[in-house]
């Protein structure tokens, strides 16, 4: 305790470092697995090659992709865009396939009456299937989330600053309350983004209170 | 008016027709019941018309034009469609579901808002459940939303899939003659299928009675069929021959009394016009 007081300044900068690093591949990634997702979703024989392959990828070491992309993509070792490259990877890997199942969670007759009363192709995915995937895709963006914040701090091994830097500092220096620190620290961001996204549920999908009043009634 | 002129539906080469050779007119302003057990091809025939489903041979046409050459979605929006179990979009309240449709139609928020609440008047929904959701509803106003919303496109034709289908039967009776109320006051053209003859009797000008693939057994007035069903299937289907349609007159001090076949007194006959 008395060494994260000492420390409020670092401990500072490192949440926000860390808050960057998570929310932005996040947030990238949920923009390309959209497109992605809906691919998969209305073309049947490419669901499994998509999924597959987002499998694939996520199998891969997070400490190895922060190796080898940088002379992949001619991007210096030590800066941001590497961990951010890697972790946009990462959580798109979750994201295609969680898209997919949360468009196929969508009532088949909602989007058969949609386009009975003359919703075009366009229209149908932005006011019908995705707003009636949100809880399934809430789901999720929440898991990709919290688990993007617990991967920021493997960043900390190739030098690019987070919460993950008072591990490998606190490690080198034996300072435990260090550490400690991180960890608890971590943790709570993972919290707060993980609380911010439900409350942002909430105010978006106001039906499903509504729904879940009658389930329960 | 609607025209089904020779029309023809094959869902894959291999199989039979959906639909075989299918002609029918619904006049302006009158309600056409089409009824049959599922697989005769009323839900094909139904989806014709807004372009759902196209015919593999023959013309729909709509107050003469062939709806082929329309934009599906245009034509869409302006033919009213009620569906089974309401079709209502479920993260949209009542007002909004009624209100997508003008606003589809290019309307601003606030007419479109007017006109649904109007529409929900006229169908007898509490204006307090206005902005519930659907899943806060009861089937019954569920399907009065939906007959609202289906009466929101602003052409002249409403398709009726079955709207009363899963609903118990005192809802039911209630917004079948609703909906009789509702077409006196608007007279709009409307197709309505339905697996229910009983339904078909009250709801149709003219019913279409169909066996498999679209086939017509008989077509004419409720009144027209009972009297004369044209076929076995067709009294078997309406029942012809059921004791509860065999009604007879029992004179007892002068009243005469209208019974079944199985001698259950139903009313009283009268000279007097309705």
């Amino acid at each position: 305790m008395r060494w994260a007081l000492d420390n409020l300044g670092l401990l500072g900068q490192l949440t926000i470092a860390h808050a960057r690093l998570a929310i932005v591949p996040v947030a990238v990634a949920l923009l390309l697995a959209l497109p992605l997702g809906a691919l998969a979703h209305r073309v049947p024989p490419l669901r499994g090659t998509l999924l597959g392959l987002a499998g694939l990828l996520y199998t891969i070491p997070s400490l190895a992709l922060f190796v080898l992309l940088p002379p992949m993509l001619g991007i210096p070792y030590l800066s941001d865009l590497n961990v951010i490259i890697a972790l946009t990877l990462y959580a798109l890997a979750l994201l295609v396939r969680t898209v997919t199942e949360a468009l196929e969670s969508v009532p088949p007759d909602a989007v058969a009456s949609a386009r009975a009363i003359g919703y075009n192709g366009t229209s149908i995915f932005l006011a019908v299937q995705l707003p009636l995937a949100g809880p399934v895709l809430l789901a999720g963006l929440r898991v990709a989330t919290v688990s993007t914040v617990s991967m920021v701090t493997v960043g900390a091994l190739i030098g690019v600053s987070s919460l993950g830097s008072l591990f490998t500092d606190g490690l080198q220096r034996r300072i435990v309350p260090e550490v400690l620190t991180g960890v608890v620290l971590t943790a709570l961001l993972a919290l707060l983004l993980d609380v911010l996204l439900q409350l942002a549920g909430r105010v978006l999908m106001p039906w499903l209170r509504a729904e879940r009043a009658v389930a329960t009634a | 008016m609607i025209e089904f002129e020779g029309v023809t539906k094959r869902y894959s080469s291999a199989s039979g027709a959906a639909v075989d050779d299918f002609s029918l007119v619904v006049p302006r302003g009158t309600t056409t019941v089409l009824v049959g057990s599922s697989g005769c091809g009323k839900t094909t025939l139904l989806r014709m018309v807004n372009r759902m489903v196209d015919p593999t041979r023959g013309r729909v046409l709509l107050d003469g034009e062939d709806v082929a050459g329309r934009d599906p979605v245009a034509l869409r929006r302006s033919v009213g469609y009620v569906m089974q179990n309401s079709g209502l979009l479920p993260h949209r309240t009542a007002a909004q579901n009624v209100a997508v449709v003008p606003r589809l139609a290019g309307r601003d928020r606030a007419a479109a808002r007017s006109r649904s609440l109007e529409l929900l008047e006229l169908v007898g929904l509490d204006p307090e459940l206005a902005d519930r959701y659907p899943a806060q509803l009861s089937g019954g106003q569920q399907q009065r939303v939906g007959v609202a919303r289906g009466l929101a496109a602003e052409g002249d034709v409403l398709l009726m899939d079955e709207p009363f289908g899963a609903v118990d039967p005192v809802v039911r009776g209630e917004l079948q003659h609703e909906l009789l109320r509702i077409q006196r006051e608007l007279s709009r053209t409307i197709l309505f299928i339905t697996h229910d003859v009983e339904e078909a009797f009250l709801l149709g000008e003219e019913v279409v009675i169909l066996s498999r693939g679209g086939h017509v057994e008989q077509r004419g007035t409720p009144a027209d069929v009972l009297a004369a069903p044209a076929n076995e299937f067709v009294a078997a289907f309406v029942g012809a021959h059921r004791r509860d349609r065999r009604l007879r007159v029992d004179e007892r001090d002068g009243v005469r009394l209208v019974v079944d076949g199985r001698d259950r007194p139903l009313g009283v006959l009268t000279d007097e016009a309705p």
